[in-house]
């Protein structure tokens, strides 16, 4: 275990490596001098000068890098060209109102998501099983952004039941975390049920139903623990596209996550922001992935540690 | 001299077989594929989209792009079908004007994860060892950016822009061609007919496009048509953010993003190019669903 473990973790340590490069990218592959991009508009030519020395941008690309994967390693992700605030900061701050969001629509996936496939499974080629496909066949094929404004225009607009927009109290989560949460709702229904169906076909599981075990049994001891293996990790990969998906919306609601802060420094051109919020983004990610491997390991005692 | 000219006869014989082998094959495909519902409506849904993007100058007489204010935001009915937008253009020609322009995204973004990711793929299948290592990690590295995040950065990258929206989404496609020829490439390695190739002094590139693409190619088949639909779908979102195409070219993404702005008042605005997207994509996933199954008999049971 503590090998496997070992050899996961290191080659989340080489990708992150990768991912620091392309973000140092960045700022350099952008059209003109990024000294000029970072001062804005309307600085002076000296200015630009003096900003390009004091951000090292007038030394070799190599050393640049150096510089740049030291101050990383100080938790120095370089300075927001709009607030002159630690971009580390501005991220924090803006972190946890993501977090919420990406957390209850996970929540609300798994939780609708795995019953909804288990049901399906089961009861396969009946008229629900049909219709849910249907359902979370259209979950899969729409647009989140297009579901959100709908959404507002439903119980904002027409009902009056929900707020459209910010983050005041918990009835401003409902729609944001529904909306968000749509696509993996639907796929892990889609996940659970082709997986449910597979293990329902294997030996054991007729052997269980043979030896005179009642159905929900079979179903939840026998058929569930195993169908459930691929389910983890699409719920591991899901938590990411949530948090892509968040960018969104986070748009659509004016929710005030990092996704927001990413398209308004995009807008702005704040591109130290930009490449914080790309990296932050990145190294949860493969957090996340790496979690998943070892949970995975843990419940499936068929993977080898070695 | 007379050896030549036979195994030049027999080489085209050889050509007639291994033809018909291919109708047969493609006919009992038709036969699977067509058997599935749901297959059936997908491609049907694409085929009218198609047909309504190429012929869309004679199914409606308006200019997509010509604003006439004093038409702006009339509700659907009447002479527009689908009503106008803030500038007084005519919703259903925009929105089939805009079909132009997101399935030429979709397929040019797909072609351009092909185009990169297929060869990668197949190299790092079937050499194996430092040069899998290689690319396998470039592949990790791409896959710890969620799809749309990645198209985002590249496009805060490299700017907005009809070819910046191809690459950006095409990018994104890439890795999960690697890892899906990769995957196939390591079966089919193994197999005898590509030792006997080797044996008889096949050269490595002839080898991987002869005899290892065409049988890894079914499967990448199904994918290329699972991602066109999230390409459409990655597209449409970047340009609903407002950097995708520039206005006022009629693009799915750009005109939802517009009708976002009067979703109080005008809420048609921003539902029909989403319905549009939403059944562009359906169409795309039931077609690749359909495919899939079609392809690989394994899954007919499930």
């Amino acid at each position: 275990m503590l090998r496997y473990l070992q050899q996961r973790f290191i080659a989340a340590l080489i990708t992150l490596f990768g991912i620091t490069i392309i973000v140092f990218a960045i700022l350099r592959m952008l059209p003109g001098d990024p000294a000029r991009v970072i001062a804005g508009l309307l600085a002076t030519e000296e200015d630009v000068a003096r900003l390009r020395v004091a951000l090292g941008l007038d030394q070799p690309m190599l050393i640049q890098y150096a510089n740049f994967l030291g101050n990383l390693a100080r938790g120095d992700l370089g300075t927001s060209a709009r607030t002159s605030q630690p971009v580390l900061d501005e991220v924090l701050a803006r972190l946890p109102a993501t977090m919420q969001l990406a957390i209850v629509s996970m929540a609300i996936a798994a939780l609708i998501g795995i019953p909804v496939g288990v049901i399906a499974a089961t009861r396969r080629n009946s008229l629900l099983d049909y219709v849910l496909s249907i359902i979370t066949l259209f979950g899969v094929s729409m647009p989140v952004y297009w579901l959100g404004l709908m959404l507002i225009v439903i119980f904002a607009v027409n009902l009056q039941m929900l707020p459209a927009a910010g983050n005041e109290n918990l009835t401003s989560l409902i729609l944001p975390s529904l909306t968000l949460a749509a696509f993996s709702i639907a796929l892990i229904a889609r996940m659970t049920r082709s997986s449910m169906l597979e293990v329902l076909h294997q030996d054991y599981v007729r052997t269980a139903r043979a030896k005179g075990l009642r159905e929900r049994g079979v179903i939840f001891r026998h058929a569930l623990q195993n169908a459930f293996i691929p389910v983890i990790t699409v719920l591991g990969l899901q938590f990411g596209t949530l948090l892509g998906g968040a960018v969104l919306t986070e748009s659509v609601f004016g929710w005030p996550g990092i996704g927001l802060l990413m398209l308004d420094s995009i807008f702005a051109r704040d591109y130290p922001v930009v490449q914080g919020v790309v990296f932050i983004f990145a190294a949860m990610f493969i957090g996340l992935n790496v979690a998943v491997d070892v949970v995975y390991a843990y419940i499936d005692p068929r993977i080898h540690y070695g | 001299m007379r050896t030549l000219t036979r195994e030049s006869t027999m080489a085209k014989l050889s050509f007639n077989d291994s033809h018909i082998e291919r109708l047969h094959a493609a006919r009992e495909l038709w036969r699977r594929f067509s058997r599935r519902q749901s297959a059936m409506i997908g491609l049907v849904l694409l085929l009218m989209i198609f047909a309504a993007s190429i012929f869309a100058p004679l199914i409606v007489p308006f200019d997509p792009e010509k604003q006439k204010l004093s038409q702006a935001l009339i509700a659907p009915g009447g002479q527009f079908l689908l009503g106008t937008d803030h500038l007084g253009r005519d919703m259903l020609t925009r929105l089939l004007y805009g079909a132009r322009l997101s399935l030429t995204i979709g397929f040019l973004a797909v072609a351009f994860g092909l185009a990169v990711g297929l060869p990668l793929g197949a190299i790092s299948g079937y050499y194996g060892k430092w040069v899998d290592l290689v690319i396998q990690r470039f592949a990790d590295i791409l896959l710890s950016f969620p799809s749309f995040l990645l198209a985002l950065s590249l496009v805060a990258m490299l700017g907005v822009g009809l070819q910046n929206v191809i690459i950006s989404v095409g990018v994104s496609a890439v890795p999960s061609f690697i890892r899906l020829v990769r995957g196939s490439v390591l079966t089919i390695r193994e197999q005898t007919y590509i030792e006997s190739a080797r044996s008889v002094g096949v050269r490595d590139a002839r080898i991987i496009w002869l005899h290892v693409l065409p049988n890894a190619i079914a499967p990448v088949i199904v994918q290329a048509t699972l991602n066109l639909g999230s390409a459409i779908l990655i597209a449409a979102g970047l340009g609903f953010l407002g950097l995708g195409v520039q206005p006022p070219t009629p693009e799915w993404g750009s005109m939802l993003g517009e009708g976002r702005n009067y979703i109080f008042s005008h809420p048609y605005m921003a539902t029909f190019p989403g319905l549009a997207i939403f059944i562009a994509v359906l169409g795309f996933n039931l077609l690749g669903d359909g495919l899939r199954d079609a392809l690989d008999p394994r899954l007919r049971h499930v």
